[in-house]
């Protein structure tokens, strides 16, 4: 049970950091960004060719990861999708251009990184075993307290900081805080590349652990829209429910239903129709209307 | 209304009758498989842009597709059902499941929606990897091409495996099963229930209070669109046939989506034309080997920079200045 329990807590951490960037970018801007997987397996890339490849330190390789796909979210924001969603007759056209971005990602991943499964080495070695009873590896620890300390982290800033109480205005209502003097298309852009930036930040931290490859970008953005699903789309906290309880759902469901065959995701995508049933906007969403 | 007749005279004469000809005359065989592909793929963007039409943006038509696929490769494998009956009966089979989906989750709008049905797309696709019954990674092969359709005796098409060509065959099957999927869709659109459909997208809460029965008509419209869905799966997997739970993947659903809006959600031909451009597009750029997905999607973000409301907005624009 305390396996299970710390399993889910591993995964829920990084769950929630996937899911706090989608959501980010969905309540700043509206957009659905179905290529945050692939930002993530960009992310992935990029720590691994630091590590890996140029022998640099892990924290490097993470820092890079942070700073390119914050670099390319701001460039995506301001080329792509302000100029689309100024000019097009229906919100859904955005979400036409993000599908297309992934699909561009894809590419330039298979381009620059090849389609090979890569990992770099462990950073930290030994495993943890309390009494047989809970087993973990060291750097699955580390990588999950880094995760949840850059959750700390990411609500911090937008609690305390001036870009952060500036986004959480946008969120809330676009007009009013721009009649409150936001620069709306300046924080458009900063949210865009904070969640762009936490994906490339995940991607790090996992390559570590799972490796990465070119074909988990789809399955990834499936999963985050699950997360926001469950906590309610554009909402923080409710992003970091989402990837808790995922997280907890699946290690829960491949220890319990391991029986049956791997039938979690079945499980968990049938319990989710019948929570939406009951409670269409996700446990802390807003009611639309 | 007579301008329209000749359009569809004139595009009937084209696919059934130039289309063969040119490619007999030039012996380019393979096109045919990319039109037939066309048509199906048409057929299923036909049931998204049902979707549309009542306001959700639907991103599971791949889900329909491979649960058509594999209801027509079990019925033909395991029961021994003639492929023609079990056209039908996929369609129908989605349809039932799009009924009990639908009616939780048809509650849900905008990128709720959205989100949900690609997750749908998702979870068949890892279904059918793990239930017994689809022979899970492996999948279903060695199908047998559609045998002969007899009606009181009479041959009306003949067993597909004596033909000489099937290409020809499924070429010709694949289109008459679209030109009468958009007749169908027409029809609807242009019927009772497309004005009421047109009243859900435009304000949901407005249509039920002056007695729009939304909640019958949301389920009703996303069960047709899933028949289309079961329906061009059914014959993708018995021109290719085999069937593997990744058949239909995550990018088919968005493809599907990317067909309607490329062609533009204002018109009942515009899938068709979405589908047309966007796969003839992507064969096409094969001759860019390892560039060709970094083209694709190039142009594909530009048309969206240039075209934002999709391909047919363009004679709204001259309709406009006029």
């Amino acid at each position: 049970m305390e396996q299970i329990l710390a399993n889910g807590l591993y995964l829920g951490a990084q769950y929630a950091l996937i899911a706090l960037g989608l959501t980010l970018i969905f309540s700043l801007m509206n957009v659905l960004n179905f290529a945050h997987g692939q930002m993530y397996v960009f992310g992935g890339f990029v720590t691994y060719t630091v590590v890996a490849q140029w022998g640099l330190p892990f924290i490097v390789g993470l820092i890079a990861s942070a700073v390119i796909l914050a670099i390319m979210g701001a460039l995506i924001e301001f080329l792509l999708f302000r100029p689309v969603i100024r000019k097009s007759k229906r919100d859904e056209s955005t979400m036409l251009l993000a599908a297309g971005i992934a699909f561009f990602l894809d590419a330039v991943i298979l381009l620059l990184f090849g389609e090979k499964q890569r990992g770099v080495p462990k950073i930290v070695n030994g495993i943890f075993n309390w009494d047989m009873r809970l087993i973990m590896p060291y750097d699955r620890i580390l990588i999950g307290v880094l995760a949840i300390a850059m959750i700390a982290g990411f609500i911090a800033l937008m609690q305390y900081t001036k870009a952060g109480r500036a986004m959480r205005a946008l969120a809330q209502d676009r007009m009013a805080a721009q009649l409150m003097g936001v620069d709306v298309d300046r924080y458009s852009m900063i949210g865009f590349a904070l969640g762009a930036l936490l994906a490339g930040l995940v991607g790090g931290l996992l390559v570590t652990i799972t490796g990465i490859n070119l074909g988990m970008g789809g399955p990834t953005s499936v999963k985050a829209f699950i997360m926001i699903m469950i906590g309610g789309a554009g909402v923080i906290s409710g992003a970091i429910a989402g990837g808790f309880i995922l997280g907890m759902m699946e290690s829960i469901g491949l220890t319990v239903l391991a029986v049956y065959g791997d039938i979690t995701y079945l499980a968990i995508f049938a319990s989710l129709m019948v929570f939406l049933a009951l409670r269409p906007q996700g446990l802390m969403g807003k009611p639309w209307g | 209304m007579n301008k329209n007749l000749i359009g569809i005279a004139v595009f009937l004469l084209v696919v059934f009758v130039l289309v063969p000809l040119t490619i007999n005359a030039t012996g380019r065989w393979d096109l045919y498989y990319t039109l037939t592909s066309v048509a199906l793929l048409a057929i299923g963007s036909a049931g998204v842009w049902l979707t549309f039409y009542i306001g959700r943006i639907n991103i599971g038509q791949g889900a329909y597709a491979l649960m058509g696929g594999y209801v027509s490769a079990i019925l033909m494998t395991q029961v021994g059902i003639s492929f023609w009956a079990t056209l039908p009966l996929a369609g129908l089979f989605c349809a039932g499941i799009a009924v009990l989906i639908g009616l939780p989750i048809l509650r849900l709008r905008g990128v709720y929606f959205a989100m949900i049905t690609l997750v749908l797309t998702e979870v068949t696709r890892l279904a059918a990897l793990a239930l017994p019954i689809t022979n899970g990674a492996k999948g279903i092969t060695s199908i047998p091409l559609p045998g002969s359709l007899k009606l009181f005796g009479v041959t009306i098409i003949p067993d597909f495996a004596t033909l000489e060509s099937p290409k020809l065959a499924f070429y010709l099957l694949a289109i008459s099963l679209m030109v009468l999927s958009y007749a169908v869709l027409w029809r609807i659109v242009n019927s009772r229930l497309g004005h009421l459909c047109r009243s859900l997208q435009q304000n949901e809460e407005l249509a039920a209070s002056i007695g729009v029965n939304t909640a019958y008509l949301r389920v009703l419209t996303y069960a047709i669109s899933s028949f289309f869905g079961g329906l061009a799966g059914a014959v993708f997997v018995a021109i290719s046939q085999s069937i593997y739970p990744s058949s239909f993947a995550v990018n088919d659903s968005v493809n599907f989506m990317l067909y309607c809006f490329v062609g533009g959600l204002g018109y009942v031909t515009g899938p068709m034309l979405g589908t047309f451009i966007l796969y003839f597009g992507w064969d096409l750029l094969s001759v860019a080997k390892e560039y060709q997905l970094l083209i694709y999607s190039s142009l594909m973000i530009a048309m969206m920079l240039v075209l934002p409301n999709g391909v047919l907005s363009l004679f709204d624009r001259k309709g406009g200045k006029k």
